[in-house]
């Protein structure tokens, strides 16, 4: 009896979950407010301020996303998530889009079944080492302790990395890159390693940075992104296009300063067909015609979101790099909107 | 005779005056003489032991001499340090309020959890000293539904109604007991079902009556967290703990068998295996709309985990008991609930305080462990949130210090209070 009442629970359970994938949208819509997952913390990407209020280069994403949706850059519900959590909370519908600095990698995006809607960083893993330890290249590393998150893709790069180049090392697992600094600094590893953007951050706010080489090897290609459940593809073509609106607004000169001006009417048809004053995009993914204009208003374009939190003026201090626009030699490149 | 003694010269008729003991036998030189320097090993570990303290007092004094208190962040603390040694208090003093409530609970709201707090010490004190009058157990009653509004506001009303239900079941309890204890229980859970179906459909018209602005569970955090979890996570357990030890011991089969195996399989899985279960498998068995608060599916997971553990320690305690107590309450003619009421449980209970103490200990320094759920309780604020904003990141000594604070005196008060209860329900005479 028990056992049946607990299947047929299952049952429902599994039938309402899939009802519900089907339209993301509609749910969103009734609730008012965005369930986005993101990290319980990391410096420039996403952590809550004094006042309680998420910033960073992640947190931006769900806030236009839900700028586009509803509206409203602040109807954001922000879910945090450990590394290991992430994904079944997306898979069991708890949060609407995940914007964790996530890899892009095949079997997330086909076996564990979710879907990336684009890259908003192109990361790689790196190394850090004191200077006074004399290394300049990573393959000199053999026999090295190593700080490694657990439960990341940068995990698994390490061991390829020093399994190619037939070398030695011993890992040190740690949970958040928070918990890797203490460990690091007072010598428990030799070497740091997680993305690039990790450890400038992380470098940057040591008392003598100076007394830290980043090694020049980058050994993965690591795309960052914001992903969706998998079999929703209208509500991941809001994500994705909502994101592509932000690299494009960047691209063709659309910034939170000169929007409003911009959305009066421009000579430039694609700038008119992004800001809803030309053509019927908005229809097509069923929003309305001035989506993309709040998305770009709710924290800038994709250039001046970068800016303010992981930039160079910033203590993250990270250059553009590959995430330049692709007419600087980046790899940004929206397709068009039309 | 006698008159040849008292002419004897030699004999005093007068006392002595009291004399000074030598200086090597008063004092803080005996004192020392017999505890620090009794023989050369104890000389040696007390001269070690002073160098350790002096340096330890030498190093960690400059660094909270100079600590400071009021940059806006760790930058600033160190440009102001300029390489002298030095904490960055100015951590705490910024984010206190983050690492006492969480990051989400409205700031102007914050009297709510305090007021919470300070009534929790007032509905413990008739419970834990018998002293005060017992009239304050009313106060104790009423705490749990008077801190769920606090808490999580929304109109008082559901607070009552959870409380007439909880009265009107009880009245029903004892009006149908004469019938059967397992009548009068059934009778009195429906009843109190009824009310609250009742109330349930009543309070949306009564919705305007005292309301507090409601808060979401996964607003709350820091200390607030932890204390929520371990209060009612303890309070919750020592019933239930009680009854699976009971039911351990129980005649019964199926009582038996559920009780054995509850505790095993709660015993032989980690807490933080059960904390996994509540946060990311559960998810998936609850369809995505009816998402099952996350502290009520935590508490439920930690009661499970502590009153397997609390029922193990009254077990022992039921354990030395010597037979003689079962057989005399049972020729008293006394039924099992009275016998077990005023006779077993008052002892075993009194022989298990010591182990429950300690795992109530335990159990409240384990609720640090959802911060591995990405819940922002105390730890789960200084490894997230604070370590990863760009102002405080590299501070470390200062905020986990704090927290090894809190969570210090908190459960050295637990202690010092298990102690002096043992003391007050002892009853031989060593």
């Amino acid at each position: 009896m028990k056992k049946s009442v607990f299947l047929g629970a299952l049952t429902v359970a599994g039938l309402t979950a899939g009802a519900a994938a089907a339209a993301t949208l509609d749910d969103v819509k009734a609730r008012g407010t965005l369930n986005c997952g993101v990290t319980t913390g990391l410096v420039g990407f996403a952590a809550p301020d004094a006042n309680g209020e998420w910033q960073g280069f992640d947190v931006s994403v769900c806030r236009a996303v839900a700028a586009a949706v509803l509206g409203d850059p602040t109807a954001v519900e922000f879910v945090p998530t450990t590394g290991k959590t992430r994904f079944t909370a997306l898979a069991s519908g708890e949060i609407d889009l995940l914007a964790r600095n996530t890899t892009w990698t095949f079997s997330r995006d086909t076996d564990l079944k979710f879907d990336f809607v684009g890259v908003n960083y192109y990361d790689g893993q790196g190394f850090m080492v004191p200077k006074a330890l004399g290394v300049t290249s990573a393959k000199e590393l053999d026999g090295a302790t190593v700080c490694i998150q657990t439960g990341t893709t940068t995990e698994l790069n390490l061991a390829d990395f020093f399994r190619t180049n037939n070398i030695e090392y011993t890992p040190v697992p740690i949970e958040t890159n928070a918990e890797a600094q203490p460990l690091y600094l007072e010598g428990a590893c030799d070497v740091y390693t997680t993305d690039a953007s990790g450890l400038a951050a992380t470098r940057a706010a040591f008392e003598n940075p100076g007394d830290h080489v980043i090694l020049p090897e980058i050994i993965s290609k690591e795309p960052l992104g914001p992903l969706v459940r998998h079999g929703d593809n209208d509500w991941g073509d809001i994500a994705s296009w909502t994101l592509m609106a932000l690299i494009a607004a960047e691209e063709y000169g659309i910034t939170s300063a000169n929007i409003e001006e911009m959305s009066a009417g421009t000579n430039n048809p694609e700038i008119n067909r992004i800001l809803g004053t030309e053509g019927e995009l908005g229809a097509m993914i069923g929003l309305d015609a001035e989506w993309a204009k709040r998305a770009i208003a709710a924290g800038g374009n994709y250039g001046e979101i970068f800016a303010k939190n992981i930039g160079e003026e910033t203590p993250v201090g990270l250059a553009r790099g590959l995430n330049a626009q692709w007419t600087d030699g980046g790899l940004l490149y929206a397709p068009p909107f039309r | 005779m006698s008159d040849m003694h008292s002419h004897l010269a030699f004999v005093r008729t007068e006392m002595l005056a009291q004399q000074e003991p030598p200086i090597k036998e008063k004092g803080i030189v005996k004192w020392a003489r017999s505890n620090l320097f009794s023989n050369w090993v104890n000389s040696v570990l007390t001269i070690v032991a002073l160098y350790v303290i002096v340096r330890l007092i030498f190093s960690a004094g400059p660094w909270f001499l100079n600590g400071i208190w009021d940059t806006s962040s760790l930058a600033q603390c160190r440009e102001i340090l300029d390489g002298a040694r030095g904490a960055c208090f100015s951590v705490l003093s910024e984010r206190w309020q983050q690492l006492l409530f969480g990051i989400a609970y409205p700031s102007d709201q914050y009297w709510r959890p305090t007021l919470a707090f300070v009534l929790m010490l007032v509905a413990a004190a008739p419970v834990l000293f018998v002293a005060l009058p017992r009239a304050m157990l009313i106060i104790t009653g009423l705490f749990p539904f008077v801190a769920y509004w606090l808490l999580w506001g929304g109109t008082i009303m559901t607070s009552v109604f959870v409380l007439i239900g909880v009265v009107v079941g009880y009245l029903v309890f004892t009006k149908a007991e004469r019938f059967g204890f397992v009548l009068g229980l059934v009778a009195g859970l429906i009843a109190a079902v009824v009310v609250w179906k009742i109330g349930g459909a009543i309070t949306p018209a009564v919705d305007g009556i005292m309301v507090l602005e409601p808060v979401a569970s996964r607003d709350m955090g820091g200390f607030m967290l932890n204390m929520m979890l371990g209060v009612v996570c303890i309070s919750l357990s020592l019933p239930i703990g009680i009854m699976l030890a009971l039911g351990r011991q129980s005649h019964m089969p199926i009582i038996k068998g559920i009780s054995v195996v509850f505790i095993e399989f709660i015993r032989g899985v980690p807490l933080i295996t059960l904390l996994f279960v509540a946060s990311v498998v559960l998810a998936y068995f609850f369809p995505p709309e009816t998402n099952m608060d996350l502290i009520l599916r935590v508490i439920i997971m930690i009661t499970m985990f502590s009153s397997a553990y609390i029922a193990e320690v009254i077990r022992g305690g039921l354990a030395a008991l010597p037979k003689g107590q079962y057989e005399a309450a049972d020729s008293l003619g006394l039924d099992y609930a009275q016998a077990m009421r005023l006779i077993i449980l008052p002892q075993a209970l009194k022989i298990s305080i010591p182990g429950i103490v300690n795992v109530a200990v335990g159990l409240f320094k384990d609720t640090t462990l959802v911060s591995v759920i990405s819940m922002f309780d105390l730890v789960g604020m200084i490894r997230g949130p604070i370590l990863a904003s760009t102002e405080w990141n590299g501070v470390y000594w200062e905020l986990y210090g704090f927290a090894a604070l809190l969570f210090f005196v908190t459960c050295y008060s637990i202690s010092q209070y298990s102690q002096w209860l043992e003391r007050q329900l002892r009853t031989d005479h060593r």
